[in-house]
């Protein structure tokens, strides 16, 4: 998911002998759905565990920005410019909306930036991925946000607050993002023999990498268990994994385009589909920093970020400058 | 009447065009987050509103021409020869000062022109001019605010603006320059005689670079003049390379849909 | 490793009454480095700019808040999300989940 692996800190899940009295209440609390704030008492883990969450999340949506952004000048009819260019700008908003959630918990905006840019940090490894052709901008949507949408809607249900509160108002804001993927595909996949092949061919580079999304298997998921105790990771890896893929694969069927899985086939018995081994080493690659795009996303970022400190100081200087005339004013 | 009409519409629609393709150039590259939003959102105002321009313009064609084209049509299957936009327009983003003048400039002579615009004889300009004008007040406060901060923030932000300010003042000329198209339309009643709207437009702009603590620039000599501007089809290298980018697409699959 | 603090912008918490509430909600927090950036960074990021809302943005740091245990709402969610383009795409029937 766009927070992936996310490192509780914990070498096993906390159980009642572990805990002190504060820790049983407040996971009391947790377990009858007690929504922590800001102010509450919680556990350190569970609060670092969710800055790194929540952050994680907030960078994803930012890097996100970029293999988009990629096709904005690009976009092949007004309309579509129109759509792409607020898509993105959504993105942004839902970036910020995220770091204003991960502020509550004691950081600055301006300190989980530099964490990123220090490489400390992760973002979803979906988005060190290239975007060759207009359909990937279909394929991204399609894949990508409704990979996102199924685990956001759960997070609407989580147990801090601020972060439950930014999923909601980021849900509200989604479905149209899934839809216009869909719908740019449809375009292409009802087009010329070139579109429908442009299609497919996004479909073949980027169904792997949306399913690496949802993060290793639950098997060796090792915080994800300390996660779900505190209600902040609410469906396991697997089992999202799993919906996705049931939820996806007829709608590629819809669009007439193949699924690159030769293993993919329906169970009747278990009333899922079956599908082929994921390729961890290349998930495992790509969070270390050697996917296609992994440097050239964090050199865009951290230039822009330094290429605009100029404007950020200047801004701060300005409003320095006027407090001045106005407290010389007032005296 | 109409040949001229359809001309001068697709200056403005084209002129919004090629700013809200610069300013897209910005996104996810932005100085900070908020920013990155903010001019955004400017850049979809600007091509909701070339996108209502290229739609009457089509419109219009068809009266004189027998047939019109539709608003992607006219967007990306013109070269650059055909495109009417000013040349501050087309102008690179260059740093955030530079992206902030070219848009101070140009905000304030739109807002001017829409004022007028929105009194046209001809109503569709008039209807589009006034839902333009509400968009672009909030432009002209924007950049305002921006170039002001900048002029009067630190020694290097201040510095970066007046170079921005001064690099571009020679592509102001342009936008009250009047040709015989527009003392046509004036003589109409549908546009103004863009050249009335200078000295209003020197005083405001003067305004903020005296609040902003920059020097108004004085060289004199304006490009685009003589019948030889953007607005006549006569652009800077610029252009071309924005077009051909804009256009790969629907150039590279001749008759697809999107 | 701290930033710079001479580039780092205050955080404001933005309020916001739409045109059909009669008290301001808050909505969100933003960073901005002065009011009037504030204000107007709250109508691109939390109204989408429409017409006739009001705002008000107070820095974070001037808000004081009770103790833990009789905790009023800070953040509330936004009820309404103004789309500047409603692309609302009609999906067909036969395709689920979406």
């Amino acid at each position: 998911m766009y927070a992936q692996m996310v490192d509780t800190g914990l070498r096993k899940v906390q159980d009642a002998a572990d805990m002190t009295p504060e820790e049983r209440d407040f996971q009391a609390g947790i377990d009858a759905d007690y929504k922590v704030e800001p102010k509450d008492w919680m556990p350190e883990a569970y609060r670092r565990t969710l800055i790194r969450q929540i952050q994680q999340h907030a960078h994803s949506e930012i890097v996100g920005m970029l293999p988009e952004g990629n096709w904005i000048g690009r976009a092949p009819t007004l309309k579509r410019k129109a759509i792409l260019m607020a898509k993105v700008q959504d993105e942004g908003g839902h970036g910020l909306y995220l770091y204003a959630a991960a502020e509550t918990l004691g950081v600055t905006r301006d300190q989980l930036i530099a964490d990123l840019h220090a490489g400390k940090v992760k973002y979803s490894s979906i988005f060190n991925y290239p975007t060759l052709t207009w359909a990937d901008i279909g394929a991204i949507g399609w894949l990508v946000d409704g990979a996102a949408i199924m685990n956001q809607i759960p997070l609407c249900r989580c147990s801090y607050g601020p972060y439950a509160r930014a999923m909601i108002r980021i849900c509200k804001e989604e479905s149209f993002h899934q839809r216009q993927g869909f719908d740019l595909l449809m375009t292409l996949c009802n087009g010329t023999a070139e579109q429908k092949a442009m299609a497919q061919d996004a479909l073949d580079r980027w169904w792997w990498p949306s399913l690496m999304m949802f993060g290793p298997p639950d098997a060796e998921s090792v915080h994800s268990a300390q996660s779900s105790r505190w209600k902040i990771k609410l469906l396991s890896n697997d089992e999202l994994r799993q919906r996705f893929v049931d939820q996806t694969v007829p709608q590629a069927d819809f669009l007439g385009l193949k699924v690159p899985d030769p293993d993919l086939r329906w169970n009747e018995a278990s009333g899922h589909y079956d599908f082929g081994a994921i390729d961890w080493a290349e998930f495992h690659a790509v969070l270390k920093g050697n996917g296609p795009c992994n440097k050239e996303r964090m050199r865009t970022r951290v230039d822009a970020w330094e290429n605009g400190r100029w404007v950020r100081e200047a801004a701060v200087a300005h409003a320095r400058k006027r407090a001045a005339r106005t407290a010389r004013q007032a005296a | 009447m109409d040949a001229l009409l359809f001309d001068y519409v697709l200056r403005l629609g084209d002129t919004d065009l090629v700013l809200a393709q610069r300013l897209g150039e910005w996104v996810g590259k932005g100085p900070v987050l908020e920013e990155d939003i903010a001019l955004t959102n400017v850049g979809l105002d600007l091509l909701g509103q070339a996108r209502l321009w290229l739609g009457y313009a089509g419109e219009v064609e068809a009266r004189f021409a027998g047939t019109g084209r539709s608003e992607d049509e006219l967007a990306y299957l013109r070269d650059g020869g055909a495109y009417r936009n000013v040349l501050l327009a087309e102008q690179p983003n260059g740093d955030y000062a530079a992206t902030t003048a070219r848009q101070f400039y140009f905000d304030q002579a739109h807002a001017l022109l829409l004022r007028e615009l929105a009194r046209s004889r001809d109503e569709r300009v008039a209807a589009i001019a006034a839902k333009a004008q509400k968009e672009v007040a909030y432009h002209v406060d924007r950049s305002a605010d921006w170039v002001v901060r900048l002029g009067d923030g630190t020694e290097e932000s201040h510095a970066r603006m007046q170079r921005a300010l001064d690099d571009l003042w020679t592509y102001t000329g342009e936008l009250f320059a009047g040709d015989a198209v527009d003392a046509k339309l004036a003589e109409a009643g549908i546009a103004p005689d863009p050249s009335t709207l200078r000295d209003e437009w020197r005083a405001n702009v003067g305004a903020v670079i005296a609040e902003a603590t920059l020097t108004f620039p004085t060289a004199e000599w304006m490009q685009g003049g003589r019948g030889r501007g953007g607005k006549q089809g006569v652009h800077t290298e610029h252009l071309g390379h924005l077009l051909a980018e804009m256009q790969f697409l629907q150039r590279g699959y001749p008759g697809a849909q999107w | 490793m701290s930033p710079a603090l001479d580039d780092e912008w205050p955080l404001w918490e933005i309020f916001i009454r739409s045109q059909h509430g009669l008290a301001h909600k808050h909505v969100g927090s933003l960073h901005a480095a002065d009011a009037a950036m504030a204000i107007q960074n709250a109508r691109d990021v939390y109204t989408r700019r429409n017409e006739g809302v009001s705002i008000w943005a107070v820095r974070s740091a001037d808000v004081h808040a009770s103790a833990p245990g009789d905790r009023e709402p800070l953040f509330e969610p936004a009820n309404d999300k103004v789309y500047r383009h409603p692309t609302f795409f009609p999906m067909p029937d036969d395709v689920k989940h979406i």
